[in-house]
């Protein structure tokens, strides 16, 4: 779906028709089971933040796509949308990466290597309806908001050659709370140019100083060196961080059909009937999460929509 | 007002056959009293659920019946903002009370619903099943109106196209309908003016078998009292409907008969007097997101959520998973929720919709605007019932008539 249907979306659906009721077929499991996964093996990245790395019991969802996510299940606790993290080209595994802030997420996260989870999905639409950019990316993250990102910084990492200048602007509260830290160096090697900066100061994860920028992540995005012409622009965030990178991107010149954003919003069914994840027109986990700038924009300026 | 083939006499005086749409004439059948009474047995005989109006703590409720006895002859309904109080007639009349607060959708949707069993497995996995809702009896819903008939069809766009053997696809896929066309609108009722705005037919007096993408029911009864004694005037719309009709004790319907049906729907259409602003409703919403008005809502809603429970085409629901004490067996349940409710939009960092006007304005928002976004029809069918059970007596469509007034000065001063 290239970004004019996306944007037509919404006008299309007045001449949706009344569905014929179906007979509904005896195939199971529904969208709604979860299957279980193994988890084969879990790297904390962070105080509250885990990544795990899962494999099919038995039967494996459908491929997933960089910026979709899984409905991902706690034995008996619950189910929260989680975006797939890992690298696309391996889809024989799903990598999620957990912060650990309420009743199901710690369940999650406090997974063990040999534990089952339910996963759900994937759902949504991810970064790629329009396929990979043709020229130079920039790639905007907040805190975790980098877990979205990944796959797509895989891929860059994967085809550095097919691509012109590419950034990425990692950006988090504080060292400590930084993500993937340990593959900066390997990505900056592959030609990535990656910048780093932090809102507060305080010691990173193993208690060394941080030496690096202090900031928004819209400072060295404005030293970006940009050709807005060329520039596919992801991002993924705080709202307000969103709001900030792609405004700043727009400004110098990035067309909104080229900024691309991940929304989020509560949700209980990943496909569209539960009603939680609306945002305006939107059902998130169906018209979402990844939705260019110029969609998203007159939304995300109307507070508590 | 598009100009819909709302009532009878309509399209009579255009020489086509009357009620029922083409043909209907010819095809049209008449029950006695009795024939309700052999309606329920033959639905029952067939291994339907039979769930009808029953009169329960002072309303007209939905719920099983096993007799024609159990119905709510000779009641009918008084209704206005905040207000709803069962009358007797003392004419006997079958379906004279207008909506109560109970949705159909309650049957079909229910407000706590297990989706998933989990057991664990020795390994420390686990296995899912689903329930099968095709193992539960049959439903036929008996008295089904034109509004509520409507809802069920934009209950199928929001529910059926997301795929998926849910309860609720399962259950409507069985569901047998015995619509009955409104002869006594309540005041609280606006079905028309809601259909006219959506270019639908439906409302008294529009043929829910003739109109394109039209609600689909097995029977279609009209109730006639007067001349000729109290009658149900009969159609089928389906062929199960036809079989049923044709083990009932039924004859060939009359002229007078069919006559007096258009004459009572013509009546119900023209008595409903509240009406949804004629501009685009879609239009208006997108222009109000940051109207003033929804504070003044705001200070008079108390975000109970009653009119999400009573409303139709209200589908929203949250899940909750449990374990019994072992911890070896968990269970899902979905639950109706609402967009009211605090909690609703809850994400990590805090709720999106923290003010009450937030909150009304998502629901009205999502009702008349971005309803169409997502579903490519309306949210509303105009059975009056939010207005009825809103214990503030807030009334959506004064809402909409303020928010184009305000839409309208701004334009002017603009």
């Amino acid at each position: 779906m290239n970004a004019s249907t996306r944007d037509t979306r919404a006008r299309a659906a007045h001449a949706v028709p009344a569905p014929a009721i179906p007979a509904p077929a005896a195939t199971r499991p529904s969208p709604m089971a979860p299957l279980p996964y193994v988890v084969t093996s879990v790297h904390r990245d962070t105080y509250d933040t885990v990544t795990l790395v899962l494999e099919p019991e038995d039967a494996a969802l459908p491929s997933w796509e960089p910026g979709q996510f899984t409905m991902m299940y706690a034995f008996g606790v619950g189910e929260i949308p989680v975006s797939v993290s890992g690298d696309p080209y391996r889809q024989d595994r799903l990598v999620h990466t957990v912060r650990d802030v309420g009743a199901v997420s710690h369940a999650i996260a406090s997974a063990r290597a040999g534990d089952v989870l339910g996963v759900r999905g994937p759902f949504g639409h991810g970064w790629l309806s329009d396929g990979w950019p043709q020229h130079d990316v920039v790639v905007v993250a907040g805190g975790l908001g980098l877990a979205p990102l990944r796959p797509v910084v895989y891929g860059l990492v994967a085809h550095r050659a097919k691509f012109g200048r590419v950034t990425l602007v990692v950006g988090a509260r504080t060292p400590a709370d930084l993500v993937y830290t340990r593959e900066y160096e390997a990505w900056r090697s592959c030609g990535l140019d990656v910048r780093v900066t932090v809102d507060r100061a305080t010691p990173d994860q193993d208690g060394r100083p941080w030496t690096g920028q202090v900031g928004l992540v819209t400072a060295p995005l404005a030293r970006v060196a940009l050709d807005p012409e060329r520039t596919t622009a992801f991002v993924c965030g705080p709202e307000v961080m969103m709001r900030a990178a792609a405004e700043a991107l727009a400004d110098r010149g990035v067309s909104d059909q080229q900024i691309l954003l991940s929304l989020e919003r509560s949700m209980k069914c990943g496909i569209g009937v539960c009603g939680h994840c609306q945002l305006g027109p939107d059902l998130i986990c169906r018209d979402g999460p990844c939705v260019t700038y110029r969609h998203a924009a007159p939304l995300l300026a109307v507070k508590e929509l | 007002m598009i100009a819909l083939p709302l009532a009878f006499g309509h399209s009579a005086a255009g020489g086509e056959p009357a009620p029922g749409g083409r043909g209907a004439r010819e095809s049209a059948s008449q029950l006695t009293v009795d024939g309700i009474g052999a309606l329920v047995a033959e639905l029952r005989r067939r291994g339907y659920r039979v769930i009808a109006p029953v009169r329960r703590d002072g309303a007209l409720v939905l719920d099983e019946v096993r007799d024609a006895g159990e119905l709510p002859w000779g009641l009918g309904v008084e209704s206005g903002p905040g207000h709803y109080r069962l009358v007797e007639r003392g004419d006997g009349q079958l379906f004279a009370g207008a909506a109560g607060p109970m949705p159909w959708k309650r049957f079909l949707r229910p407000p706590r619903e297990k989706i998933l069993d989990a057991d664990r497995t020795p390994g420390g996995g686990f296995t899912v099943t689903e329930p099968d809702p095709s193992e539960e009896p049959p439903l036929a819903f008996l008295g089904v109106r034109p509004c509520d008939l409507r809802a069920l069809t934009i209950l199928d766009k929001a529910l059926l196209t997301a795929g998926g053997r849910s309860g609720y696809a399962v259950r409507r896929s069985r569901a047998f309908i015995v619509a009955v066309e409104c002869t006594e609108p309540a005041e609280t009722c606006f079905c028309v003016s809601a259909s006219a705005a959506q270019g639908v037919n439906c409302g008294p007096g529009a043929d829910p078998a003739a109109a394109p993408g039209a609600p689909r029911h097995d029977l279609l009864l009209t109730e006639v009292t007067g001349g000729g004694g109290h009658r149900f005037l009969a159609r089928s719309g389906s062929c199960r409907g036809a079989e049923v009709l044709a083990r009932i004790a039924h004859t060939t319907a009359d002229t007078r008969t069919i006559d007096a049906a258009s004459r009572a729907v013509e009546r119900a259409a023209a008595s409903m007097r509240r009406t949804l602003p004629t501009v685009d409703l879609r239009s208006l919403m997108a222009a109000s997101v940051e109207a003033k008005h929804w504070r003044d809502v705001a200070e008079r809603c108390i975000a109970c959520g009653n009119c999400t429970l009573v409303c139709p085409t209200c589908f929203c629901t949250t899940t909750e998973d449990t374990t019994d004490l072992t911890g070896a067996h968990a269970e899902r349940w979905n639950s109706w929720d609402s967009c009211f409710d605090l909690d609703f939009s809850y994400i990590y960092g805090g709720e999106v919709r923290s003010s009450v006007q937030s909150r009304y304005r998502q629901w009205l928002t999502h009702k008349f605007g971005t309803w169409q976004d997502q579903f490519g029809d309306s949210g509303c069918v105009g059975c009056g019932r939010c207005i009825a059970w809103c214990p503030a007596g807030i009334d959506l469509t004064e809402e909409l008539k303020a928010l184009q007034s305000e839409w309208e000065l701004e334009a002017d001063d603009a």
